[in-house]
């Protein structure tokens, strides 16, 4: 519904009740990531631990979602396990377009159930469900039983944790319609710190729409736009994997826990090896017609007859990199067999893999032993990967249970921090250079995606610390601005500043149109202000040594830039921090 | 007249975009469920998807069910809606056996027209266009 305030659907866990709020806001932060940092200035707790029960869980969605094609995801936002501070996690699915359908621009949990339950809301109902029957159960197992207890499939979307949410791990991700996720910084633990196991959101609502004619020729031209022209291509082809051959060649792509960026191994799990071998079929978040999900499949015989299971798993290039080149598992469906299993735990499969690599190397330099680890790791062995991975989602013992607090807080206790892939959190699948490894550590969410330092450091040349910082802080502002609407930041090229204010005027939104940069820089301090109202001091953030030694095509990390770029970015998030960019 | 067909439901990828298409280009809502053509998934994501839409039934039942005219027989199969006749009885939706006809909060019946608005959408062709089979052949007699 196009309006021009917030309509944001609460619930208390604690007391087991709903409440309606209406927020003002709506041009000066449009809505998703603007919107989450606006719900957590009124709702959060700084001072309070991220487990407090009055901590809030939001999710939020644009003022485009539905609206638009690729208007597609939901901005979940947080005080984050992995570091206590606020923090955002993005994710499709469905739960844009249900949340849209369920007539709201924000969900905000509060409180902690006394028992294990679920909240299942639409249009026109809202229940808090005792689902006890489902603590333990694993991603798949829960996706199943919950199926059978609301309505609409198919305009529906189902959140939910598997084990390492219910444990507490730093890194559990929540899983939204079984191939996409709320994947980095914690946010399935947030749930399970709630007693909350899913959420069902019904999108049973429909809105009339604007009776003047833009809207309806605008709708065409950007659809057109997203799939007659070759933009969205790489996304519909091969996917995200093709970055894999690509890194390969430049010397930029992590490989056994960024000991090396360039192997010849990696010619074996390509992006097009991926498509060629085990793709299934394609997939897409609902309201976007270019179906970037890449379902590939795994295939197990459990007997000495010819006995088989088989499970479909989505695959893109970060856990591709995250359990495979990584771990140095050079089989696409190895690499599989080990994503389906952090599926199944609800964990980040990018920070499972990560810190098992970083496991892999303190092995094998004798800091860990199979006493810590119960199976020997080793790179390649896909067998104990498997094995780890469940431990890990488990916590099955006192050293798995520390690394999945973070690989750093393992290194700390047992050692070998210099080696470990931590950028803010574990690092994603770009050894670009020190624009992108300055981004990384410092970014809002510390995702590969808060602004373009890997495309920085691939295209331009020269150590230029003022630039490098310059663009950094500009492109972040305008993802902030798309991932505000909600954009699908893989529509990035296609939705301009001037795209997305005819769509916004033609819907309705003049006023927030008019002022797209203000209201951009607006979102940006406003969610720095959270960050580091939640204590993050930029200053402090170091970057382990490992980043300094690698090479790539550019040639060796120029310690001196990299140092610059931190310190000036540092400065430069204070200033946006204090309003005063 | 053609009716509208959904040969290669295989290769749906889930992405709503027909049945967004008919409800913003034929009934002017925003909305992925009032409109002659739904999405769901088929027992799980992983096992795919299905459309809810029109078989262009000849004779339609949910015309034979409705009490005041509104839903009359299209030629070759499907149904002609008269909205201005219907007063909201559900009975359509509850006559269809392929679950074609969707009802919104005040049972307002949507139903697809077999316009085709929805077939550039797809971007993996599932729909098509095709000639209507013309009146089915039923063996008389039997047990029935």
């Amino acid at each position: 519904m196009i309006r021009d305030h917030f309509r944001v659907l609460g619930v208390n866990l604690t007391t087991g009740r709903g409440n309606m709020e209406i927020v003002e806001g709506r041009d000066t932060v449009a809505g998703g990531s603007g919107l989450a940092a606006l719900l957590f200035e009124r709702h959060g707790h700084p001072d309070k631990p991220w487990d407090d029960p009055d901590q809030p869980l939001i999710f939020a969605i644009g003022p485009l979602t539905g609206y638009f094609p690729l208007m597609s995801k939901t901005v979940c936002a947080f005080k984050s396990p992995y570091h206590d501070q606020y923090a955002e996690s993005h994710g499709g699915g469905r739960s844009a377009l249900a949340l849209r359908f369920a007539d709201y621009d924000a969900l905000v949990v509060t409180g902690r159930a006394q028992s294990p339950s679920v909240i299942a809301f639409g249009s026109h109902h809202l229940g808090i469900i005792d689902a006890s029957y489902l603590w333990g159960k694993d991603i798949f197992e829960t996706g199943k039983m919950l199926r059978g207890l609301s309505k609409g499939s198919g305009h529906r979307s189902i959140l939910r944790i598997g084990p390492a949410g219910e444990l507490g791990s730093a890194y559990a991700e929540i899983n939204v319609d079984t191939y996409r996720h709320f994947g980095r910084l914690g946010g399935g633990t947030v749930m399970g710190s709630k007693n909350l196991k899913a959420i069902v959101i019904r999108g049973d609502a429909a809105f009339p729409l604007p009776e003047s004619k833009d809207y309806q020729k605008l709708f065409q031209e950007v659809y057109t736009k997203l799939t007659d022209t070759d933009m969205m291509s790489k996304y519909h082809d091969i996917g995200t994997p093709i970055n894999m051959a690509a890194l390969n060649a430049l010397k930029m792509l992590p490989i056994r826990n960024l000991q090396l960026t360039t192997d010849q191994g990696i010619d074996a799990i390509t992006g097009e090896r991926f498509a060629d071998e085990t793709l299934l079929r394609n997939a897409a978040c609902a309201g976007c017609p270019v179906g970037c999900i890449h379902i590939g499949f795994v295939r197990e015989r459990f007997a000495k007859e010819h006995r088989y299971i088989y499970r479909q798993v989505s695959y893109d290039h970060e856990p591709i990199f995250a359990v495979g080149s990584m771990l140095s598992v050079m089989d696409p469906f190895a690499i599989l067999a080990i994503i389906d299993v952090s599926e199944k735990m609800g964990l980040d499969v990018m920070s499972a893999g990560v810190a098992l690599a970083w496991a892999t190397e303190a092995t094998e330099k004798g800091v860990l032993s199979e006493s810590e680890t119960l199976v020997r790791l080793s790179f390649g062995d896909v067998e104990a990967y498997k094995d780890a991975m469940e431990h890990l989602g488990r916590g099955t013992n006192d050293f798995y249970r520390l690394l999945t607090q973070g690989t750093l807080r393992a290194a700390e206790h047992y050692g070998g921090k210099e080696y470990a892939c931590v950028l803010g959190q574990e690092m994603a699948g770009y050894a670009t250079g020190e624009v992108y490894f300055a981004s990384q550590a410092l970014g809002l969410r510390h995702s590969h995606l808060d602004s373009g330092g890997y495309s920085y450091d691939q295209k331009e040349t020269g150590a230029d610390v003022s630039k490098a910082v310059g663009f950094l802080v500009k492109d972040e502002q305008g993802r902030g601005l798309l991932t505000s609407m909600v954009a699908c930041l893989f529509a990035r090229g296609v939705y301009t500043d001037e795209l997305l204010t005819r769509c916004l005027k033609s819907i309705g939104y003049g006023s927030l149109a008019e002022n797209l940069g203000p209201v951009s820089r607006n979102i940006q301090e406003l969610r720095w202000r959270m960050r580091l109202g939640t204590g993050f001091i930029p200053e402090d953030v170091t970057i382990p040594k490992r980043f300094y030694e690698v090479s790539t095509a550019k040639g060796a990390v120029d310690a001196d830039f990299l140092g610059g770029v931190m310190r000036e970015y540092a400065k430069a998030i204070r200033r946006l921090s204090a309003g005063a960019q | 007249m053609k009716i509208l067909t959904t040969p290669r439901m295989e290769r749906c990828i889930g992405c709503h975009s027909c049945a967004l298409a008919c409800a913003r280009l034929v009934h002017k809502n925003l909305s992925w469920g009032t409109a002659g053509i739904r999405i769901h998934s088929s027992g799980g994501l992983s096992t795919g998807f299905e459309a809810k839409t029109c078989l262009a039934c000849d004779p339609a039942p949910c015309a034979e069910a409705c009490p005041t005219g509104a839903y009359s027989q299209r030629k070759d199969g499907g149904v002609i809606v008269k909205k201005d006749l219907c007063i909201r009885c559900g009975k359509c939706a509850e006559a269809c056996p392929v679950d074609a006809i969707y009802l919104d909060a005040s049972t307002e019946p949507f139903v697809c027209i077999h316009c085709g608005r929805c077939v550039p959408f797809c971007p993996h062709d599932c729909l098509e266009m095709a000639d209507a089979p013309g009146k089915r052949s039923v063996l008389k007699g039997g047990a029935a």
